[in-house]
């Protein structure tokens, strides 16, 4: 274990000439950042200031790349033109972003191309026909995209959302919790729920269309509900006794959830067009946390059935169940990884902290990714290569979300305007 | 919950004008009110970290409630379980789940009805007590009952 881990922690960048083509290999930790430029877009100065700012932004966030400062620039090539690519060379510069913006009627026409500066080769050349103003945003996070995916070939996540759980503490010192929604870079954040109960562990839907999260407004026990995350309109899901808690999707129409009924806690998988409810678990105690792998072939969860937290999966009919963590303390909060290769989770270990980690699927190559005084509420990046949780540093010291590589590096505080908790990242790659 | 308020607000008054009124307090105490199931029973139990057992010092305090709540037939209740802050949301609603619903059995064991009582867990999301200390910790792992 200590060898994986100091293989992992002492590995520098990779990068390897695959095809001819440059490459950084993420899936070893890095030392220092991949240099890229990006040359200035033929066209409205401001619209491309603005872009240039974002895919430097996204791209500089991932700790993998560094954008060459425009002053060490010699030429500025436009994109009909073969760059000199002796004088990028020279910037120690792996890539080149050429393009141009134009403004036809009340769109603008965007091309880029990404040039190999050592292969000399052209990796990419994309053209947005009709990109209305308010999309410009949407349209430079998929030029870092491109890069990202050309540089990495992992999928992208630059176009992605962030829902989460915005806390406030109010004049007289009670807390008030809502749920929020932003871009994964902090952008376009607005409030979903008005509510005046405890409301927490919202959960995109595939699509990010909508949401299911757990609130207190409606009697005594807590429940369910989804919500829309366009109209802001949320409804009861399911007709459950006893609390329903735990929610995740399996896809856009079934979900997975924890009901507690005597003290008992089961997971039921739930079709939300029929309504029909089927308990997955006969567990005498607590099961809950259920996520599904994303072949949709098995679940893990979360139990104390052996006597201490632990993590177990099954098949989804309910087979086959078994325990797969073994190591030192109490786990909790299993993620199956949209890439299917690893199980995220939290660990409890007494007089250590909390911390988060990531195991395979059979229990097999724990591995501890960071620690806190208090982390919890795992969250994965649509390509499986980043982890987001909430953290607390110390007593009082407040929630936060944080955003950190699978291979431990690149630790970073996301912009929330106040604490934050329960991030949950969306799927979709728009 | 406002309602509980308004409640021992008015029984508070109550109180007030009992020390005035000969006639109220013999009143009070033909018919005690609920606002003495504190005093006399304490309105919680304590639990060990990660445990939804009933100590013997719990199971000394729910004899006392189970009295109280015999004598005044008439008040239904609502066990509210709760966790400290050093565990993880989802599975410390199922906690605080588990810690009411001991409660719960106990009472009905000893004879409380069953329709009298309704549960909630709070998990970690409502401490009683507010800070970050292993004392608080232990003042926060409870179940309380509420005089509904």
């Amino acid at each position: 274990m200590n060898k994986i881990l100091a293989l992992y922690l002492l590995c520098c960048i990779c990068i390897f000439q695959s095809n001819a083509l440059t490459r950084v290999d993420i899936t070893k930790s890095h030392a220092s950042p991949l240099p890229i430029a990006m040359a200035d877009f033929k066209g409205p100065v401001s619209i491309f200031s603005n872009i240039h700012k974002i895919v430097k932004s996204d791209l500089e966030s991932t700790g993998l790349f560094r954008m060459i400062s425009k002053d060490a620039y010699i030429e500025n090539p436009s994109i009909d033109t073969i760059p000199t690519f002796q004088s990028w060379r020279q910037l120690n510069s792996t890539i080149l972003l050429v393009g141009k913006i134009e403004k036809v009627d009340s769109y603008y026409r965007i091309c880029f191309k990404i040039w190999d500066v050592f292969s000399q080769k052209e990796i990419a050349n994309q053209e947005y026909k009709k990109v209305l103003p308010g999309n410009l945003r949407k349209v430079s996070h998929a030029i870092a995209d491109e890069v990202y995916q050309k540089l990495t070939g992992e999928k992208p996540y630059f176009n992605t959302k962030i829902s989460y759980v915005s806390l406030k503490k109010n004049k007289d010192q009670s807390e008030s919790r809502n749920i929020a929604m932003m871009d994964q870079d902090g952008f376009n954040h607005r409030y979903l729920t008005n509510d005046k109960d405890i409301v927490i562990t919202p959960r995109f839907s595939p699509n990010a269309q909508s949401l299911l999260y757990l609130s207190y407004k409606n009697g005594l026990d807590p429940h369910v509900y989804t919500l829309n995350t366009k109209t802001k309109v949320s409804r009861l899901l399911g007709d459950f006794s006893g609390m329903s808690y735990s929610p995740r999707y399996i896809d856009g129409l079934n979900v997975l959830l924890a009901v507690s009924k005597k003290g008992v806690s089961n997971i039921y998988r739930l079709n939300m067009k029929n309504m029909e409810k089927k308990q997955m678990t006969s567990c005498s105690s607590i099961c809950t946390s259920p996520s599904v792998s994303p072949d949709k072939k098995q679940i893990v969860f979360n139990s104390d059935m052996g006597g201490s937290r632990q993590i177990y999966v099954m098949n989804t009919d309910g087979k086959d169940m078994e325990r797969i963590s073994f190591n030192e303390g109490q786990y909790s909060s299993p993620l199956w990884s949209p890439r299917g290769d690893l199980i995220a989770f939290t660990k409890m270990l007494p007089g250590k902290g909390f911390f988060i980690g990531v195991m395979r699927p059979d229990g097999s190559r724990e591995r501890l990714i960071t620690r806190g005084w208090l982390v919890d509420s795992v969250s994965w990046a649509p390509n499986g290569r980043v982890l987001m949780f909430e953290k607390e540093k110390g007593p009082g010291k407040g929630k936060y979300i944080y955003t950190i590589d699978i291979t431990g590096h690149n630790e970073k505080r996301l912009k929330t305007p106040g604490q934050a908790s329960d991030p949950s990242w969306s799927r979709n790659f728009e | 919950m406002l309602r509980l308020l308004f409640c021992f607000a008015l029984l508070f008054s109550l109180v007030g004008c009992s020390g005035t009124s000969s006639q109220g307090s013999k009143h009070l105490h033909s018919h005690p009110l609920p606002a003495n199931f504190d005093q006399e029973a304490e309105n919680y139990v304590l639990f060990k970290v990660n445990s939804a057992q009933i100590s013997e010092e719990g199971i000394q305090k729910l004899e006392r409630q189970v009295k109280w709540l015999k004598r005044y037939r008439y008040i239904n209740i609502i066990i509210a379980g709760h966790c400290d802050e050093r565990g993880t949301r989802e599975f410390n609603l199922a906690l605080g789940s588990k810690r009411a619903n001991i409660v719960k059995y106990y009472l009905v064991a000893s004879g409380i009805s069953d329709s009298r009582i309704s549960t909630v867990s709070y998990g970690k999301e409502r401490p009683v007590v507010l800070g970050s200390t292993p004392k608080i910790w232990a003042q926060n792992r409870r179940s309380v009952i509420i005089l509904n």
